[in-house]
């Protein structure tokens, strides 16, 4: 496959897990919550201090239909990472001949 | 998978924010001479690949979730340097933007993600691709062995800061006990999303993949 078509297809690919299929993930406890909760240390957690941030917890505050706030959320997510991920190639990276 | 601000102490905290840092300066280093302009677009996949992998909990008991983790991915597709830092830009914007995993908590879940699961799962690759001899089966053996046993390694380490800085008082035992049995859990899937992924980037761009380096084509 060529480079272009196979960069393209990779982040067509995590834009719809992102901003499409995570609306489907499930709602259940994680690994570490779970535990947290049976063992009875879950109420030590405190809230982060971005816990009232536009995007927490990959909602879009204000945006009722669940469905596109995670979905655009998750789009955002994946554009800022994007974003960062060339930046810091940028500053590291080896210098074009 | 994430650790909240509160579970553990500030100074396990820092401790281990200093611990990943040490770790991260070593990667910098050591990927500054691996990224030239092949290598580099798929780091920057890799990273957005699992951030949204890590969107999709799945269910793995009742009740219970798991969802990517995405070190021994990273590392067997870009080796592990480059793969610690991906997966450091990916912790903090959950952090950051998300709210997912705390702010003071940063520093244990990149050295739990970032540095254990990396080179945890690269390490578990390293010693099944040696084994299964280098061949393409070889590079799918460890990338799932690597995957599966990166989750309870890095579930080990949150158990480890939770003993020496946890705000409960639960026995050390009792703690790495439940984390250990769930996480085995959540390494199945971990196992079977990165064979998947790694799978079928061998299918279009093996040359691109860094864990195929002194394979036989």
């Amino acid at each position: 496959m060529k480079n272009r078509r196979f960069y393209l297809v990779g982040i067509a690919i995590a834009l719809v897990i992102a901003g499409f299929l995570s609306f489907y993930a499930s709602s259940s406890p994680d690994g570490l919550e779970k535990v947290a909760i049976d063992l009875g240390f879950i109420d030590s957690a405190k809230e982060s201090a971005v816990a009232d941030s536009a995007l927490a917890d990959y909602g879009v505050a204000g945006l009722d239909n669940e469905r596109l706030s995670v979905g655009i959320a998750g789009v955002i997510g994946v554009i800022a990472t994007g974003l960062v991920m060339v930046l810091l190639i940028r500053l590291i990276g080896k210098k074009r001949n | 998978m994430h650790i909240p601000d509160g579970f553990i102490n500030i100074p396990t905290a820092s401790a281990s924010a200093a611990l990943a840092a040490t770790g991260l300066g070593y990667s910098v280093r050591a990927a500054r001479e691996k990224l030239d302009e092949k290598a580099a677009p798929l780091v920057g996949l890799v990273a957005v690949f699992i951030f949204a992998g890590q969107m999709i909990n799945f269910p793995v008991a009742a009740g219970t979730s798991g969802h990517l983790l995405g070190g021994a991915l990273a590392a067997v597709l870009v080796g592990p340097h480059a793969a610690s830092l991906a997966l450091t830009v990916v912790l903090a914007i959950q952090a950051l933007l998300f709210a997912d995993g705390g702010l003071t908590a940063l520093g244990l879940n990149i050295f739990n993600m970032s540095i254990v699961g990396v080179w945890g799962g690269y390490g578990a690759f390293l010693v099944m691709r040696k084994i299964f001899r280098y061949t393409r089966t070889s590079v799918m053996v460890g990338s799932a062995v690597g995957a599966f046993l990166s989750v309870p390694l890095a579930a080990t380490f949150f158990s480890i800061q939770y003993a020496i800085g946890g705000a409960g008082t639960f026995a050390p035992s009792t703690v790495f006990a439940a984390m250990f049995s769930t996480h085995i859990l959540i390494g199945i899937g971990e196992a079977i999303i990165t064979t998947l992924t790694v799978g079928a980037i061998l299918k279009t761009r093996p040359d691109l993949v860094f864990g195929m380096l002194k394979v036989r084509q």
